[in-house]
């Protein structure tokens, strides 16, 4: 489903991010990312979201080089993954419903089939009784989890997670990564980037390190 | 989650372009009418805008609009124009009186009068009060003169061929033709319509660029929310919208304006243009801009508010992208 092949990303000031990376990710893989800080674990999402285009090599999604993916096509490629990101990214002047239904609204879903999802998306993190709340009212857990719903409510292929138990207390952060195995039980493919080695190492899933930018293990699909 | 994939599939089917349609129409609404919350949501900056805008179109509708009903008016004043005849000095005023029944037989001249020299001597001398000096003179210094007009409505062009075929006849001395304060002012009129174009052109697009820059502060504004919309897979299309309508509205509500100021303004004009017409015996009423031309200047209004937003959203949209 996702594939690096001899990947390197140098950002304009002339820092290798990452250097030389190959792996394959399976469809319905769930496979943790991790590494220290400024390992390249965010840049290395980036690149599959297109927000940055690898200095060498190629990037493959879904059988697609995103090479051939043109600035055009950029928004239809990312419908199809669902993101958590590491510094939340909502929308602080809409409520938590609206920002769980965005990605909704942009595939240009009928509201009451909005309502639907996002209730049973925000029932899955806990937040059901939030969805009128503005974001800034909420806890950073709390809207690490609006972030998890808003990713998980368009039904993506692929889920992408940086960080996404960072603000959460270890039996919600276990419960969340218990969300994340359910996901890729019905066939999505779930790349996590966590810190929190204790916990990952409990769950028995592959394991992809980074170390100033090379690939350290998990070469191995 | 099995939907999901049944979602996946459907994707593909022959109705997939009707999801799509509906699907973009549905989008077209909420753009219209979220875009039209936030223009509501602030109604002081926004009527100020507002305000600009209808000014700004009002100024050459308006001055157009005077220049045109000043054209009406000066069209009633062409049938007067005279054209006054000296006749040749030696002339009796038997052949005088010969010569204007002979005009005041030809089909383009409508009035005629003979004032013979002796009448207008006598004239003369009751208006001035030369009446030793005129006493004085033995011989009647004053040719016969015939005062002509000619038909209403004959263009000015035609009235000046009168004169000049008037001046070949024969004991015709001199034709002179009161009518060119006329054609100065219909030049200045023209001049004037030039001018109401040339201040219109520049009007249009100031408007045009003070709607730009209002979508771009709004862009500004939402610069967050365009890179998360854009990182949730929202494409260039779906950022623009909001943007686009929000020019519309903008537009269109200084198009509703201009068209009020335009109609206030002629709705106060109208009595006191009406007892000017009176004192004149003129049945002139001040055109108004009708409800059609009110109509197109909301279109107007509207459609510059579009191009105006397009051009900010072309020049400042694409700069905003997820880092
Ligand atoms: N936009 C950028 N421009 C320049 N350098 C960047 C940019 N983004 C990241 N970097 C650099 O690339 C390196 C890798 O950054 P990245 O964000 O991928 O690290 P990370 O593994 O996600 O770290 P963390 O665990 O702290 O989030 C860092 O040294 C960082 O300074
Ligand atoms: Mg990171």
């Amino acid at each position: 489903m996702i594939s690096f092949e001899r990947v390197s990303k140098r950002y304009d000031e002339g820092y290798d991010a990452l250097r030389d990376v190959s792996f394959t990710i399976n469809k319905d893989d769930l496979v943790f990312l991790t590494g220290h800080s400024g390992a390249g674990k965010s840049t290395l999402m980036r690149l599959i979201m297109l927000m940055e285009r690898p200095t060498r090599g190629d990037v493959l999604v879904d059988g697609i080089n995103l090479a051939s993916v043109g600035s055009r096509a950029i928004a239809r490629h990312r419908r199809d993954i669902g993101v958590v990101f590491q510094n939340h990214q909502l929308l602080f002047d809409r409520t938590v419903f609206d920002n769980v239904a965005l990605p909704l609204v942009i595939c240009g879903y009928d509201h009451r089939e909005v309502g639907r999802r996002v209730r049973a998306a925000l029932d899955k993190v806990g937040l059901l009784e939030r969805e009128r709340a503005l974001p800034v009212t909420l806890s950073g857990g709390e809207q690490q989890r609006v972030g998890i719903a808003r990713a998980v409510v368009g039904r993506p292929k692929i889920l992408l997670a940086d960080e996404p138990t960072g603000n959460l207390d270890p039996a919600l952060s276990a419960e969340i990564m218990t969300l994340f195995e359910d996901f890729s039980k019905v066939g999505v493919t779930v790349l996590i980037a966590s810190h929190d080695l204790a916990l990952i190492s409990r769950l028995h899933h592959r394991i992809i390190t980074l170390r100033e930018g090379r690939l350290v293990t998990g070469t191995a699909t | 989650m099995s939907r999901a994939k049944g979602r996946e599939g459907a994707s593909q089917s022959r109705t997939d372009w009707r999801d799509q349609y509906n699907s973009w129409l549905r989008h077209h609404r909420l753009s219209a009418a979220d875009s039209l919350r936030r223009v509501l949501e602030h109604p002081w900056s926004s009527l100020l805008t507002w305000m600009v805008i209808g000014i700004a179109l009002a100024l050459p509708v308006g001055l157009n609009l005077a220049l045109d009903n000043a054209q009406i008016v000066s069209a009633q004043w062409d049938s007067p124009a005279q054209i006054s005849l000296f006749l040749k000095s030696d002339l009796a005023v038997e052949d005088a009186r010969r010569l204007e029944l002979q005009l005041a037989g030809a089909d383009n001249i409508s009035t005629t009068a003979l004032i013979p020299k002796d009448a207008a001597l006598e004239e003369f001398r009751e208006l001035s009060g030369f009446t030793d000096v005129l006493a004085s003179l033995d011989e009647n210094p004053l040719p016969h003169l015939i005062i002509i007009s000619p038909v209403p409505g004959l263009a000015p062009q035609a009235v000046i061929t009168l004169q000049e075929e008037l001046l070949a006849m024969p004991g015709i001395e001199q034709a002179v033709l009161d009518m060119e304060w006329l054609q100065r002012l219909n030049s200045l009129m023209e001049l004037g319509h030039r001018i109401v174009y040339a201040l219109g052109a520049m009007l249009v697009l100031g408007v045009a660029l003070i709607l730009g820059n209002t979508i771009r502060l709004a862009i500004e504004n939402r610069r967050e929310e365009i890179v998360i919309v854009k990182l949730v897979g929202g494409s260039n299309a779906f950022v623009r919208r909001p943007f686009l309508y929000t020019g519309l509205w903008y537009g269109v509500g200084g198009g509703v304006i201009a068209a009020v100021l335009l109609g206030l303004t002629l709705w106060l004009l109208q009595s006191p243009a009406q007892n000017l017409a009176g004192l004149y015996q003129s049945s002139f009423s001040l055109q108004g801009l009708g409800l059609m031309g009110g109509l197109n200047l909301v279109v107007l209004g509207g459609l510059l508010g579009l191009f105006g937003a397009a051009l900010a959203v072309s020049r400042h949209l694409s700069h905003i992208e997820p880092r």
